[in-house]
């Protein structure tokens, strides 16, 4: 016993020193795995973790040196490593419904068995849920506040049909003070709101990054893809709030600034552009790439990863605590679909688009509602040719090949038939 | 100028021959397990028939479900350009086809010219494709061919509620059971189906002239309690069934 110190000590310096050599890189991968293993190490070096959804407000747990971890980001690890059926499986034998959301299920599922492409995510100190994304995440939250045994935040942002109203405001914005008191008492120290502020602000920043780097697919030929972009999300996701996401995208930003001054094209001969909605087909994104290039179509921007930017009108940089509330409030999924399809006819007109490909995510349930809608609504005011396909974000069993090969090339040949070539 | 358009589907391979926009004749058989042998053989057999070279042929486009695997095509194309295509050349004022085949069933809706201007198909299920007519036909002991007649007997058409293919036989059995004559029966199993196609080609939105094509319009049943539903008439032609290869031969002949 008296050794343990000792070892705990040995193990951190190895950590440490681990963790200062790939922080000097400033890949995508490494910089994930540092976060990945600091968050690992997170006992060892007397930090606390947080398991929070994507949708969550996590530049306070910046502020209070909380490691953040997203079970989505893991989700969509999962669904990309192709390990998702059998986590979603095992969750069926559990008990959980194959109707319920599949990040939900490889979380639940990964968290018992400690598997996954990491080997699970680290034990959570507490955990931050808001309802701003989806209704599932507040019993997906409460049964890992019960398995791990740690306190819970709910951070219920009222449904937007049309607006914002003052009681909405109200509600959000005192909650966000019972978030700072719950944060406080979880760890033990009081917030220092100067520190918060110094993050709003690189959260701004950071989210105005992102926009710009997706702005520059608004170029013909487009730097690069939506594809690219699922990729380069993790860290507006993850670490928004912190200088590191700051300079990755500006770096990013200058290298995509780069590609449009001197032509580089994202796929070779790009002859058509398209929209994205919903989540990606994680087990299935390089498949999807690569049909997509071979029908010269560039997947230039998307519903999805223009969201963690999408409230950027909201924020007040200089107030940043008080504006949260309606920021957070009002992200794409929390909103009515005449405004979401406002925001789909917006992309469409920026970004040039010849065609709306839409994922019909058995998973999603608030981000799949509505699609028919939408879709009519982009036909009639636009008059390009939209295509429904239907899979899952994780669960591969809900993704059939030959079929959503067929809509794809039909959806193609439509597109060709009326630009010609 | 000869061109062929082969449709490999699930259940059939068709093949038409298409002598400077004339149809020379078609061919079908069975595709069984490997499409790319049923390919070929569908080719061979229609070109035997006709008395034709290969070498007379300018071009080829496959199409259906086993497509790509029609390795002698000089193009592929998907069904739902090549049904459009083959329903505007028997009829050029149609506006809207509607596709039963084996294991997917389309509505899709055309412009003047024929091109394709919206279409749907059917989600990842079974029912509402001739799948599902052929899995209740093995239940009822009757042959598919006389499907469409035995339905048109029905006084009472039973109720078929479920949306699965495996659970609406399990229906049908207990109907059998219950005694339910198999007219009955039968007219319920074409509500079912049309009911779930009415409803798909309803979101597209329908415009008349509606033809139908696919190897299940020629069951005159569905094709009534279509019409019935969707409260108008439908076009069903002779070729039908090789609407698809139509279109393929006519696409071949357009190609540059």
């Amino acid at each position: 016993m008296k050794k343990m110190p000792e070892i705990m000590l040995f193990f951190l310096a190895k950590i440490k020193k681990f963790i200062l050599h790939f922080k000097k890189k400033k890949r995508m991968k490494d910089i994930m795995m540092v976060y990945y293993m600091e968050a690992k190490s997170a006992r060892i070096s007397g930090r606390k973790v947080a398991w929070i959804t994507s949708g969550g407000p996590v530049e306070p747990l910046i502020a209070m040196d909380v490691i953040p971890v997203y079970p989505e980001n893991h989700g969509a690890m999962i669904g990309a490593s192709k390990m998702g059926t059998d986590l979603c499986e095992k969750a069926e034998s559990m008990g959980y419904s194959s109707d319920l959301c599949s990040y939900a299920r490889s979380d639940i599922a990964c968290a018992t068995v400690s598997g996954g492409p990491i080997g699970g995510l680290p034990r959570p100190d507490m955990l931050i849920c808001c309802n701003n994304i989806c209704g599932t995440v507040m019993k997906w939250y409460e049964v890992q506040a019960r398995y791990f045994n740690v306190p819970l935040f709910i951070l219920d942002t009222p449904f937007c049909h049309t607006g914002y109203s003052e009681e909405a405001h109200k509600y959000v914005r005192r909650q966000l003070d019972e978030y700072v008191t719950f944060l406080e008492e979880a760890c033990g120290r009081k917030m220092d709101h100067e520190r918060l502020k110094v993050v709003g602000k690189l959260s701004v920043e950071g989210q105005r990054l992102w926009q710009a780097v997706l702005d520059t697919t608004a170029n013909r030929p487009a730097p690069m893809t939506a594809f690219d972009a699922f990729y380069h999300l993790a860290l507006i996701v993850t670490l928004r709030g912190t200088p590191l996401v700051v300079d990755y995208y500006t770096q990013l930003l200058e290298r995509m600034r780069d590609h449009v001054a001197r032509g580089i094209s994202a796929i070779p001969d790009e002859k058509y552009r398209l929209l994205w909605d919903n989540i990606p087909i994680w087990p299935r994104t390089r498949w999807l790439s690569e049909k997509l290039a071979s029908h010269n179509a560039c997947l230039v921007a998307d519903t999805y990863t223009s969201a963690w930017c999408g409230t950027l009108k909201y924020i007040d940089e200089n107030r940043f605590f008080e504006s949260m509330a309606e920021a957070y409030t009002r992200i794409y999924l929390n909103i009515g679909i005449d405004e979401m399809a406002c925001i789909v006819l917006a992309l469409v007109d920026k970004y040039k688009v010849d065609g709306f490909l839409m994922h019909s995510n058995r998973s999603c349930k608030p981000y799949s509602l509505g699609q028919y809608d939408i879709k009519k609504i982009v036909e009639k005011e636009r008059g390009i040719p939209c295509l429904i396909i239907e899979a899952d974000m994780v669960d591969e069993r809900s993704f059939s090949e030959s079929q959503v090969s067929t809509r794809i090339d039909a959806f193609m040949e439509m597109i060709r038939e009326r630009k010609g070539g | 100028m000869i061109t062929v358009g082969i449709d490999v589907g699930s259940i059939t391979a068709k093949a038409v021959a298409l002598a400077d926009g004339k149809i020379l004749g078609s061919r079908l058989i069975f595709t069984g397990y490997n499409a790319e042998t049923a390919g070929r053989k569908v080719y061979e057999e229609l070109l035997s028939e006709l008395g034709l070279e290969k070498s007379a042929v300018s071009r080829v486009v496959s199409t259906g479900y086993g497509r790509r695997s029609v390795k002698f095509a000089d193009k592929v194309m998907t069904e739902i350009t090549c049904h459009g295509t083959g329903a505007h050349y028997l009829n050029p004022r149609t506006r809207f086809v509607i596709d039963i085949g084996g294991q997917d069933s389309k509505a899709i809706l055309l412009d003047e010219k024929g091109k394709v201007k919206n279409f749907a198909m059917n989600d990842k299920c079974a029912a509402g494709t001739g799948r599902f007519l052929e899995v209740m036909a093995r239940a009822l002991e009757v042959d598919l061919d006389g499907f469409g007649d035995i339905s048109l007997k029905s006084a009472k058409p039973s109720v078929i509620s479920s949306l699965c293919t495996v659970f609406a036989e399990s229906e049908v059995v207990s109907l059998i059971s219950k005694g339910e004559s198999r007219e009955n029966i039968i007219a319920g199993i074409h509500e079912s189906i049309t009911a779930r196609i009415a409803a798909m080609a309803n979101r597209v939105g329908v415009i008349p002239p509606i033809v139908m094509t696919g190897g299940v319009a020629r069951n005159i049943g569905v094709v009534k309690a279509l019409e019935k539903k969707l409260g108008m008439t439908i076009e069903v032609s002779e070729y039908a069934q090789v609407n698809g290869a139509i279109g393929a031969a006519v696409l071949a002949a357009s190609l540059k």
